[in-house]
């Protein structure tokens, strides 16, 4: 691969586990077979953009557990990085602890190093300028599966470069004041297969504690736990899924359709995960425990009606 | 028609068209979402059409459930035979390399290898849908003598290009993918690309399939 830098760019030191570029992803193609894709945590991948005056659609850089090492060149750029993130920056004679949710200036030469997410998987990492990027279907959104996106559909590799080709103009710092709540209980719709499954089954999957698994990505978190005994058909005609299904194959342990999910599938559908709680569910990494909760049609709607409000709250409180 | 409209989670639409997998329900399936595709509905950000379902995706910022399902079933849907059915030749190299689960199927169909390849080569194939990976379509129908069942463990990655069977169905892996369908040959022909972003798929919903015999020979010097 030949590197073009241009005047301001970031080199790429180490990738990290999982590192690719993400904006709001790309909307009706699932007849195509390509899923929405886009950042994991929407409401972490708007506040970063916000942070540094970018759009707040602007395409950012996705990390999972540990993140990128980057090393910048150029002339002074404004980063923001958004989750619950331990981070490092380090500039000519001085390291320095980086906090989350604040704006902060990177001079040629600084590096910043992503240590890890802290109980959580996703973190965003928002540059105060324009990445030079290619956009499929309108959507930068690398999709590792079907090669789509920019960085040629891949996710990071050593040694490569985040070109900029434009900075942003110089504006204050920005901060705010906020901290990602865990939660325990993820609440669901039932799925149009519910009536599949045993009295015992449906008891189980709503009042047992279920294991996140390490077979767990952009495509599907797989949960462990007690099984869920199928009484009438351990498979379906296939048909399309969403986000946030919940699928139990003839193994009895759910699948969670997450954003970059095959979109199409054959296993019953006993729940969905209400559309107010979709953020917090990609943060439950491999080893948290879950547990769903049902809720009704209406009171999901207005769930998602405060959860929205309390995300444009937060968007507001930048300034 | 529709026959049910339920809701699938608080923001998608899980339209049913009966129990039946057949052309009719699949084409009134694809009529349905052409007919939606057209009327370009800004709070629909998703349509997915299977045998005889029509999922609809919708952003609960924009609408919810009860006015989107309103508007569907108040919405025109032309029924006259408008849609297109393209012809598409598929080249298949059945080389032994390529044809993984031959000898399994022989055993499963009871059926010399030679009559499953006449069978298969024979047929005029319909595509239902395309999807679960980008691209790939799903081609029916398998006369009742062909049809077996999926791999009791699926493979980790079935290549690129394979032409797998399963139940009525027959399908052509478009990416490297994990799958459980019985693999007897593979495709040279490219079925997706991502650089045309009009049609990125060579074959869509309602499209009639001809499978076509190539060698060793012709499929190392395929040229598209």
């Amino acid at each position: 691969m030949k590197i073009i830098m241009s005047k301001n760019y970031f080199q790429v030191i180490r990738a990290g586990i999982h590192t690719t570029f993400q904006d709001e992803g790309r909307k009706n193609l699932y007849h195509v077979g390509i899923p929405f894709s886009g950042a994991m945590d929407k409401r972490n991948y708007l506040l970063s953009n916000k942070l540094v005056g970018n759009k707040i659609n602007s395409p950012v850089l996705e990390f999972a557990y540990q993140g990128p090492l980057l090393k910048y060149f150029g002339n002074k750029i404004n980063i923001a990085i958004t989750g619950d993130v331990n981070f490092r920056i380090k500039k000519k004679d001085i390291t320095i602890d980086g906090n989350c949710y604040q704006s902060l200036n990177l001079e040629d030469g600084d590096e910043v190093d992503i240590l890890s997410t802290n109980k959580s998987v996703y973190g965003y990492l928002a540059i105060g300028g324009q990445i030079d990027l290619k956009y499929q279907w309108s959507s930068c959104s690398i999709n590792t599966k079907a090669s789509i996106g920019a960085n040629d559909g891949k996710k990071f590799e050593n040694e490569q470069v985040i070109n900029i080709s434009k900075l942003n103009n110089h504006s204050v710092e920005k901060k705010l004041n906020y901290i990602n709540t865990k939660i325990e209980n993820i609440r669901i719709i039932k799925g149009t297969n519910f009536d599949y499954f045993s009295d015992k089954g449906k008891r189980i999957f709503l009042e047992k504690v279920f294991i996140v698994s390490k077979l767990t990505d952009r495509m599907g978190m797989r949960l462990e736990g007690p099984k869920i005994e199928n009484v009438i058909d351990t498979n379906i005609k296939s048909e399309g899924l969403i986000k946030g299904v919940i699928q139990v194959p003839a193994d009895g342990n759910p699948i969670v359709m997450l954003s970059d999910h095959g979109t199409i599938g054959g296993y019953p559908k006993i729940g969905v995960v209400i559309s107010a709680d979709y953020d917090k569910l990609v943060q439950l990494s491999p080893g948290s425990k879950i547990k769903f909760k049902q809720v009704d049609l209406s009171s999901a709607e207005n769930l998602f009606k405060l959860y929205d409000l309390e995300t444009q709250n937060l968007i507001s409180q930048i300034e | 028609m529709i026959k049910n409209i339920l809701n699938l989670g608080d923001a998608a639409l899980y339209c049913d068209f009966g129990k039946e997998i057949n052309r009719e329900t699949n084409t009134q399936v694809i009529r349905y979402f052409k007919s939606i595709q057209k009327e370009n509905i800004v709070s629909i950000n998703n349509l997915s059409p299977s045998y005889n379902k029509l999922i609809i995706s919708f952003d609960l910022k924009k609408t919810n459930f009860k006015d989107l399902k309103k508007l569907i079933e108040n919405l025109d849907i032309t029924n006259e035979d408008d849609l297109e059915n393209k012809k598409i030749e598929v080249p298949v190299c059945c080389d032994e390399n390529f044809a993984l689960d031959i000898v399994r199927l022989e055993n499963k169909l009871n059926l010399k290898r030679e009559k499953i390849y006449e069978n298969f080569f024979s047929k005029e194939f319909f595509c239902y849908m395309t999807g679960f990976i980008a691209g790939m379509p799903f081609l029916g129908d398998l006369s009742k003598n062909m049809r077996a069942k999926r791999l009791e463990t699926p493979r980790v990655r079935v290549p690129k290009g394979s032409v797998a069977l399963t139940e009525q169905f027959a399908n052509i892996y478009t990416f490297e993918s994990p799958g459980g369908w019985n693999v007897i040959g593979n495709s040279p022909l490219r079925i997706f690309d991502s650089s045309k972003e009009e049609s990125p798929n060579l074959i869509n919903p309602g499209d009639i399939v001809l499978f076509k015999e190539i060698s060793k020979n012709q499929y190392e010097n395929y040229n598209e």
